[in-house]
């Protein structure tokens, strides 16, 4: 296909004035039906962008209307400088970490029994995808009064259930303001685990079965088929998964600010943006912020881009 | 301000706001987007406000011709998207539910119609009828009045008189906070599963930081003196939290520091909570025809130390953006809705509990309205009434309000130090600590302030 193409259109093409414009004509009369959905991606993708980038640069708070002034990067300086937003950077990071991977690992152990054969194995498979397709503010509300509620929740509910069974009195811990950090962890560990299923899963159901079996003839045992052939070839899935689970959890808004209002040592970057934009009124400073998360998830995004890329070309070349 | 730069600033805000992937001033710098017959109402979703709503069409535009289109939202978004329509003046709404927080601040920024000549050419309105301390906190700092109010509160403490009565013990009209502390510590557990009292510790500014600051303020201590000095770790400012955050922890609610208004009300309605100190309107839902226990609470004032009252006082008023065109069409809505003919439709057709009272002094000689709400209206109308916004406390204050400072980075500094203090109520920190924190935050504020 790629040979045709070169030959209609390559360098032993006559070179005349005519054809060259025929040809940038055929060109236009296939983009030109693009052009306004182009424009308008550019519209409404950059436009706001750059406006946010211009806005970072003024001391811009709306309840001080007369105060606007260009102050360069002075916001930025704001951001970095102080100690909340510093502490918002490492808990956005910690937070993403610790999701990231624990979900991963669960992700990876439910993919690799749902990968069996079982009866009823449909069934289960879509019951664990369940938690992924919750509305996210749904899923942080009934982590924070079904499940964690000192009082009516479902975890001390069970802990008191099981402790009148052994006769002893279970304690009834108050789990968000215990351990809020870990609160926050456990109700997104809880949402992200199918998604990092299903990609492995995706990942695993793609190994063509004639290897392990061969490895298998060959005297492999189940850790060994395990760690020589499924880890490396689940390797760009795992890479994938995490990727891709990186750049939404940085973003994750509804857990923290649902369980813990951003208290306890849990505000991340976006709680932070949120805050300074809607209560503080403070434009510049949530712009820069924004500025520097959008920075962030570009960061993460390329090497994503890169990973899923570099999937397709092995696909490719397999096929 | 001319209607290109308004243009130009709801462009930018509309840009700023789409990067941050929120939605905000759709009407994307119109100069007031409904024509003369009918306004735009932008209003908080409360149960009063959502009857005004089914009411509205039948009883206020037949009879006036003004079509009102009302978009109603939660507490925390109406806030939001009002503080964008009005700071960038787009006009998308003419009539907004502002507070007695915002009202000085948006008149000083100019961004409402002042109310002044209506409520002088308008005898029907009857204005004297407000209640003072209402309509005090309503007006700018120029002397003119910005907002009417459509209903108002205060906060006291509601307590279970079966539960105290069955022990033996007498609550007095006007409490110490020492009586609670004690009274708090004899009931605690006297009940299964009931606690002695019930306090936010839930962060924002408009939850915990409320019900501390009246603490704070009778204990004698201050946010911000005279000088614009920052008073958060004042050995007055430490011993009210410190108070507030042992009290809370040992015989208060489990789960106190995400705990806010509404665990509380289900708290007191369900039975767990023997006292509860929080806003005057709680009383409606605890008196309701549904609740568990109706008819089994007692008010009385807020409880005090040094200062003779320390109810706080809120509003939720009605202003009117000053990019709006319709300000006349505005005005008639507002003085329709807060005005006494509505309180008797209300009463008459909704149930005189119902009413949106703490506004209007006739409402609490309103025999009907008396009746419905026996338990509760004296101590409401007294606590009203004793709020005073300019000097809450012992010592004079640069900044009107009582739970609240009346400068506009309140609502960040108030949230930042609610999430210190929830910190301390969970345990993870230190009062000192926490009040440490908060000092720093407060010292940076106040220091615009300073000069």
């Amino acid at each position: 296909m790629t040979t045709t193409a070169h030959d209609a259109v390559g360098p032993r093409r006559p070179q005349g004035t005519a054809a060259r414009g025929r040809s940038r004509a055929r060109a236009w009369s296939t983009r030109a039906p693009l052009l306004p959905a182009l424009v308008f991606l550019i519209l409404v993708t950059q436009l706001p962008f750059a406006a946010t980038l211009v806005i970072s640069l003024f001391e811009w708070n709306a309840l001080y209307p007369d105060e606007r002034a260009f102050t360069g990067f002075d916001n930025y300086d704001t951001v970095l400088g102080e100690a909340s937003l510093r502490r918002a950077v490492f808990t956005t990071a910690l937070l993403t970490a610790t999701v990231v991977i624990v979900s991963l690992l669960l992700g990876l152990a439910l993919a690799l029994l749902l990968d069996r054969r079982f009866r009823g194995r449909g069934l289960v498979r879509t019951m664990t995808i369940t938690p992924f397709l919750l509305v996210p503010v749904a899923a942080a509300l009934m982590w924070k009064h079904l499940l964690f509620n000192p009082e009516y929740g479902l975890l001390n509910g069970m802990l008191a259930k099981f402790g009148d069974l052994f006769g002893f009195t279970a304690p009834q811990p108050d789990w968000i303001s215990e351990m809020p950090l870990l609160a926050v962890e456990v109700s997104l560990i809880w949402q992200w685990t199918p998604f990092m299923m299903l990609i492995l899963l995706a990942g695993l159901q793609s190994r063509p079965p004639e290897l392990a079996e061969a490895a298998r003839i060959d005297g492999a045992g189940d850790w060994q088929i395990f760690r020589y052939l499924t880890l490396p070839h689940l390797r760009r899935y795992l890479e994938l998964g995490a990727l891709l689970g990186s750049i939404y959890i940085v973003q994750n808004f509804d857990a923290v600010f649902t369980l813990t209002g951003g208290a306890l040592d849990t505000a991340n970057l976006p709680y932070v943006i949120y805050r300074e934009f809607y209560q503080a009124q403070d434009y510049g400073v949530a712009s820069a912020a924004g500025v520097l998360v959008v920075l962030g998830s570009i960061a993460i995004a390329v090497f994503a881009l890169r990973v899923v890329s570099s999937l397709f070309r092995e696909e490719g070349s397999r096929g | 301000m001319s209607l290109s730069s308004r243009r130009t600033r709801c462009a930018l805000a509309v840009a700023t706001a789409a990067g941050m992937l929120v939605t905000s001033c759709s009407g994307a710098g119109g100069s007031g987007s409904s024509d003369g017959d009918s306004i735009n109402v932008l209003m908080v979703n409360n149960p009063q406000m959502t009857q005004l709503q089914q009411l509205t069409a039948e009883h206020f535009t037949e009879e006036t011709g003004i079509e009102v289109n009302f978009t109603v939202l939660p507490e925390n978004e109406v806030r939001d998207k009002i503080s964008q329509d009005f700071a960038n003046q787009s006009g998308q709404y003419d009539v907004a539910t502002i507070s007695n927080y915002e009202t000085p601040i948006y008149a000083g920024n100019d961004w409402l119609h002042t109310l002044d000549d209506y409520l002088a050419d308008d005898a029907d309105y009857a204005v004297d009828d407000i209640l003072e301390p209402i309509q005090t906190s309503l007006t700018g700092e120029d002397g003119s009045v910005y907002a009417q109010p459509f209903y108002g509160e205060s906060s006291f403490l509601m307590y279970r008189t079966d539960v105290f009565e069955e022990h033996g013990l007498t609550m007095p009209d006007r409490p110490t906070w020492t009586e609670v502390a004690d009274f708090a510590a004899q009931i605690d557990g006297a009940e299964a599963d009931m606690k002695g009292i019930c306090l936010r510790g839930l962060p924002g500014w408009g939850e915990v930081i409320a019900p501390l600051t009246t603490v704070v303020n009778t204990f004698g201590g201050t946010w911000f003196d005279a000088d614009w000095e920052a008073r958060l770790t004042d050995p007055e400012f430490v011993e009210a939290v410190q108070f507030y955050v042992e009290l809370v922890r040992e015989h208060g609610e489990s789960g106190a520091a995400q705990a806010g208004y509404a665990e509380c009300l289900n708290n007191m309605v369900q039975g767990n909570t023997a006292m509860w100190y929080d806003a005057t309107a709680g009383a409606g839902s605890l008196e309701a025809e549904d609740s568990p226990v109706r008819g089994q609470i007692g008010y009385v004032a807020a409880p005090v130390e040094q200062t003779e009252s320390s109810g706080w006082l809120y509003t939720w008023a009605w202003g009117v953006q000053k990019a709006s065109d319709n300000a006349d069409a505005a005005w008639e809505f507002i003085s329709w809705a807060s005005g006494t003919e509505y309180e008797e439709l209300v009463g008459e057709t909704l149930g005189w509990e119902n009413v949106p009272a703490g506004k209007r002094s006739s409402t609490y000689d309103n025999p009907d309205y008396q009746q419905a709400a026996g338990a509760f209206y004296e101590v409401t109308r007294n606590a009203i009434n004793e709020a005073d916004p300019i000097s809450p406390g012992v010592q004079e204050r640069p900044a009107p309000g009582v739970q609240f400072v009346g400068i506009p980075e309140f609502a960040d500094l108030g949230t930042r130090v609610s999430q210190e203090i929830s910190g301390a109520i969970a345990g993870q920190q230190s009062v000192e600590d926490a009040l440490a924190a908060s000092q720093r935050l407060a010292d940076e504020v106040a220091e615009r302030y300073r000069g």
